[in-house]
């Protein structure tokens, strides 16, 4: 993996639901919005799994998608970081054991940072892309050592 | 001849340097723009760099069932042909490089590559997705050539009424060295038409550069990027540039025709003085010009649908070029302002 310091500035992210109840999905909406403004730190929407450098997972990864989950992670070019936001994705959450899952996202692919919560508020999302930073420079400085 | 060659290709390689990082840094000032206008911080003005230089380490993935000399060629193609641009168009009151080799015309056919090389490397990817897009972008190509077309064609018109010899070349329109520019020959209804003209070409300019309200080819919640779907790492860095080089490029070429003047020509300074106050003056030329045509506009207005967007372009904008251009020829017919 080529990490450098202009991919922790500039992280374009992908936003997947493998079937989450959209409440995920709502406070990432909220996460974007001008009141929290995470364009400040290069953080945008991208359209096509192909130009991002974050996967956003949401949603515990029901039987249908887990091929798709797997396709689109292939899809996104090198060096790529999996974020998993929501406890259903973790653990199954409010849909554990159901008859349907394949999940959780761990289980399909793998995952750089978890953010519990059900759902969880903007703030912890934005937590959990500091740490998926942090760990990124953890990874470099290792390298450069 | 050696020094002719020497100077060419010193020339263009200043031009496409200059260029990229001009593009980059007007990209990055509209960004700045935007968020400001949304209440919002925005990114760091280098952040365009940063996206580049982040773009350049990543992979470069070829789908498997990419035509892979097309798909790699396009976004080269796109931004050789956007730096080419600039080689014609007078910038900051210079004359420009290749300025008696390719007068307007050259440039209004020049502004339809980068787009047809997106076109070819979104049917190269093998995505419907980028297959779409390429489709929509050769509409709305369609749809926002001929007001383009009216809009220079009137100005340069214009000219030759008023006795240029050179009225196509973008030097003459520019007032590069006679200082006369498009609102000096023209009467009262000519100012008219040429301030319609200008809003003709104020919203042309964000169909020309695929942006919101015109990013229908790449809608990114619809077709997932469109065009450029398929591109990753150096490959979609080199679209970003041309992007960016094409918005210099386009505004350059609105501040040339229609808002030429140097700050040299109004408070006689001479010398460095001069120059450097003349680029400066430019560059605050081009970027007022890209807040009213890309910023304020991409901001205030959601995409429109395909249909709409040919419908406005052919419709309404075009409807407004050819009363812009009614107005000029009318001016000319009643010798309103000079005319030969
Ligand atoms: S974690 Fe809770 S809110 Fe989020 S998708 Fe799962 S069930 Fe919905």
């Amino acid at each position: 993996m080529r990490l450098s310091k202009s991919l922790n500035r500039s992280l374009w992210v992908f936003h997947f639901n493998s079937g989450s109840c959209n409440g995920c999905d709502i406070e990432i909406v909220a996460t974007l919005m001008p009141r929290y403004d995470p364009e400040r730190f290069g953080i945008k929407l991208v359209g096509s799994p192909r130009h991002a450098d974050v996967l956003l997972v949401t949603g515990p990864v029901v039987h249908a998608m887990k091929d798709r989950l797997q396709r689109v992670y292939e899809q996104m070019a090198d060096p790529k970081v999996v974020m998993c936001i929501g406890s259903c994705g973790q653990s199954g959450g409010v849909f554990f054991d159901s008859y349907n899952l394949d999940g959780p996202v761990g289980d399909v692919i793998p995952v750089d940072v978890y953010v519990p919560g059900c759902a969880p508020r903007p703030e912890a999302i934005i937590d959990g892309v500091v740490k998926a930073i942090a760990k990124l420079e953890r990874i470099q400085e290792a390298k450069d050592e | 001849m050696i020094d002719v060659i020497l100077a060419v290709v010193g020339g263009t390689i200043a031009v496409t340097i200059i260029g990229i990082i001009v593009g980059l840094v007007l990209l990055g000032i509209d960004r700045k723009f935007a968020a400001h206008m949304q209440a919002r911080v925005g990114p760091p003005l280098r952040q365009p760099f940063i996206d580049v230089a982040k773009l350049m380490c990543k992979d470069s993935i070829v789908p498997e069932n990419a035509v892979v000399s097309v798909f790699n060629a396009a976004p080269l193609i796109a931004l050789a042909s956007a730096v080419t641009l600039l080689l014609y168009i007078p910038i900051a009151g210079f004359y420009p490089l290749f300025g008696g080799l390719g007068d307007a015309i050259l440039v209004m056919y020049i502004l339809t590559v980068p787009a047809l090389a997106m076109v070819a490397g979104g049917f190269a990817s093998g995505s419907p997705y980028a297959t779409v897009g390429a489709q929509r972008e050769m509409v709305t190509m369609i749809a926002y050539e001929f007001p383009l077309a009216v809009a220079i064609v009137a100005v340069a018109w214009r000219f030759s009424m008023a006795g240029f010899s050179d009225p196509f070349s973008l030097a003459t329109m520019a007032g590069v060295g006679s200082g006369v520019v498009v609102w000096d020959i023209v009467g009262p209804l000519g100012i008219i038409g040429c301030l319609i003209l200008l809003l003709v070409l104020a919203w042309v300019t964000p169909a020309e550069l695929s942006r919101v309200p015109c990013d229908t080819p790449e809608a990114e919640t619809e077709l997932c990027g469109g065009l450029v779907a398929e591109y990753s790492g150096r490959n979609l860095a080199l679209f970003y540039l041309a992007g960016g080089v094409k918005t210099f490029a386009m505004t350059a070429l609105g501040v040339a025709i229609f808002l030429p003047w140097n700050i040299s020509w109004f408070i006689g300074i001479t010398g460095w003085t001069a120059l450097i106050a003349d680029v400066v003056f430019f560059l605050l030329k081009v970027i007022v010009v890209m807040f009213f045509s890309v910023s304020l506009i991409r901001v205030s207005m959601a995409r429109f649908r395909i249909n709409h967007l040919v419908s406005l372009y052919w419709g309404y904008i075009a409807i407004a070029a050819l009363v812009g251009l009614m107005m000029i020829i009318l001016d000319v017919f009643m010798k309103g302002g000079v005319v030969l």
